[in-house]
């Protein structure tokens, strides 16, 4: 497959390696020239000097037989503008732009990049799986559904210890998938499941009600 | 008629001041907030300093009941999106934009986003001033 990458920085730079050891072919695109040199002397001659959301550029780049393009520049105008371009000037399949700005997901969806990775919404997922204190951690989104699966943890003081799931007042469109409890197996939840302290609940909601999934699965901690 | 510029350069606060004569609403947007000594002092519209590209800054400036919505910074990636923006998302009824590489106006004139080139414009210009005296 051959895979058009604008930005030479960190994650251009580590993912251009990523996808060649997976026998893609690769082009970098980086403005800076010293970086465009540190690329090609360690990846090989993969990257050239460039604006990634010039028309020229892009033409002379090949994008026109590019199955993927990937902008992961440090700035959402240009990853956006350099997809746009791709998208309409080239007929490129599938562009994928890095966000920056969590803020930027929806002005780029309504905009027609085909995916967007919001690298800082990535960055802050993994940190509050790793923050215990954290009563809900987001495990993946689901997006063209607008639904996602997160995790829930039952703490020892939660009010709703004892109780059965049928007694909880979980939103609409909130689904309780899996509780992991420890010293078992991970089993299923079924209306008459009564929830333990340190209870692990796996379940599939909407980013609206999550708010209300943790307060009734929770209940009040003392 | 009510109008937000984003950037206050030496065409933003120029546009601004002959809007604001005339007596339209004007609301003109700059990411820093030295940029405003551009703008007459009786200057009569609304200076705000925030950026273009960001929802907020432009609900701020008053985007929704905006008539026209003008993009004038130096990056024309940042004018490309903030035009998309109030276009797309706000429905403002006349967008604007300069975008210097006349390759891109192209490509976003074919978008639906009326773009100027300055580049082109002047180049020309010269060129039928040229011809005109020689």
């Amino acid at each position: 497959m051959y895979i058009i990458v604008i930005g030479g920085g960190k994650v251009g730079y580590y993912l251009a390696r990523a996808l060649l050891d997976e026998g893609h072919e690769i082009l970098v695109v980086e403005k800076d020239p010293d970086r465009t040199e540190y690329i090609c002397s360690d990846l090989g001659s993969v990257c050239i000097r460039g604006d990634g959301c010039e028309v020229a550029t892009l033409t002379e780049v090949g994008t026109g037989r590019a199955d993927m393009f990937i902008a992961v520049t440090g700035d959402d105008e240009d990853n956006l503008v350099a997809c746009q371009v791709a998208k309409h000037k080239f007929n490129v399949p599938r562009t994928i732009a890095r966000i920056n700005n969590p803020k930027n997901e929806t002005i780029f969806k309504e905009l027609g990049i085909d995916v967007t990775v919001n690298s800082t919404d990535v960055i802050l997922e993994n940190i509050e799986e790793e923050v215990p204190t954290h009563p809900l951690t987001h495990l993946l989104d689901i997006r063209d559904k607008g639904l996602e699966i997160v995790e829930v943890k039952i703490p020892p003081d939660s009010t709703t210890v004892g109780k059965a799931v049928k007694e909880l007042p979980l939103p609409k469109g909130s689904v309780l998938s899996l509780i992991i409890r420890s010293q078992k197996k991970p089993f299923v939840p079924t209306a008459d499941t009564v929830l333990e302290a340190e209870d692990q609940i796996i379940a599939v909601t909407t980013p609206e009600s999550e708010d209300e999934l943790t307060t009734a699965l929770r209940g009040s901690t003392t | 008629m009510k109008v937000v510029i984003m950037g206050c350069g030496r065409v933003g606060s120029r546009l601004a001041g002959l809007l604001d004569i005339e007596g339209h609403g004007v609301t003109i947007l700059d990411t820093n907030a030295y940029s405003f000594r551009r703008l007459s002092p009786d200057f009569g519209g609304t200076a705000l300093v925030g950026d273009g590209t960001e929802e907020e800054s432009l609900k701020k400036a008053g985007i929704e009941e905006a008539d026209a919505f003008v993009a004038l910074t130096q990056g024309d990636n940042r004018n490309v999106m903030a035009a998309q923006i109030a276009k797309h998302i706000f429905n403002v009824p006349k967008v604007l934009c300069r975008i210097y590489d006349p390759l891109r106006r192209e490509l976003f004139n074919s978008l639906g986003i009326e773009a100027f080139s300055p580049t082109t414009i002047f180049a020309q210009m010269l060129k039928e001033k040229l011809e005109l005296e020689g």
